[in-house]
């Protein structure tokens, strides 16, 4: 049962990853960076219960922190051109 | 009682496997970045829920249980932040949807 999910995600994540790589924009390939942090998420939980080791559900939770703050952080540093404070 | 553990289990990642990949093949097919946002939630919120409630089943009450419900809960509250953020600066640069007119804006 976890393997057949285990399988779904991957497979979704194939195709995300096609949409990474022949994206327009920047903003689709964004888009589509965070839709893949959010399924490597469910893939880290999934996989600390198919192999019954409830720890990395810590590492997923730092993994949903980190995909946060990096999308934001890439938006920001694409539309005012740099990371500093609130500069227009 | 087990037997009846799994098969709820099994009915919530069938419903969240249908979630993510009806929202990975929209995220290929839409023509657009706007649209493709819609795809985009789809897998945040659908296939995220549904992976959590059906392995929030499968533990019981434990520690675990906290733990996935904090990943529920901070996935559910910024996957909303980061569609809007994204449509905005989209429409702040200039990417006009498919389908509209050139020159009269929203």
């Amino acid at each position: 049962m976890f393997l057949a999910a285990l399988t779904a995600c991957a497979v979704s994540a194939l195709l995300v990853l096609a949409r990474i790589i022949l994206g327009k924009t920047t903003f689709d390939r964004v888009l589509a960076v965070n839709s893949l942090g959010t399924i490597i998420v469910i893939g880290i939980a999934l996989h600390g219960f198919y192999a019954n080791r409830p720890e990395f559900l810590d590492i997923a939770i730092v993994y949903a922190l980190i995909n946060f703050i990096g999308t934001v952080a890439i938006l920001k540093l694409f539309s005012t051109g740099s990371l500093k404070g609130n500069n227009k | 009682m087990d037997l009846f553990i799994d098969l709820l289990t099994g009915l919530c990642f069938f419903l969240g496997s249908l979630c993510i990949i009806i929202g990975a093949c929209g995220l290929i097919k839409l023509p657009d970045v706007f649209s493709r946002i819609h795809a985009a939630g789809m897998i945040d919120t659908g296939g995220t829920a549904f992976f959590i409630l059906g392995m929030m089943i499968q533990s019981g009450w434990s520690l675990i249980t906290v733990k996935l419900l904090l990943i529920g809960i901070f996935i559910f509250f910024t996957s909303p932040v980061t569609s809007h953020v994204t449509a905005n600066l989209a429409r702040e640069k200039g990417i006009v949807p498919v389908g509209k007119k050139i020159g009269k804006l929203l």
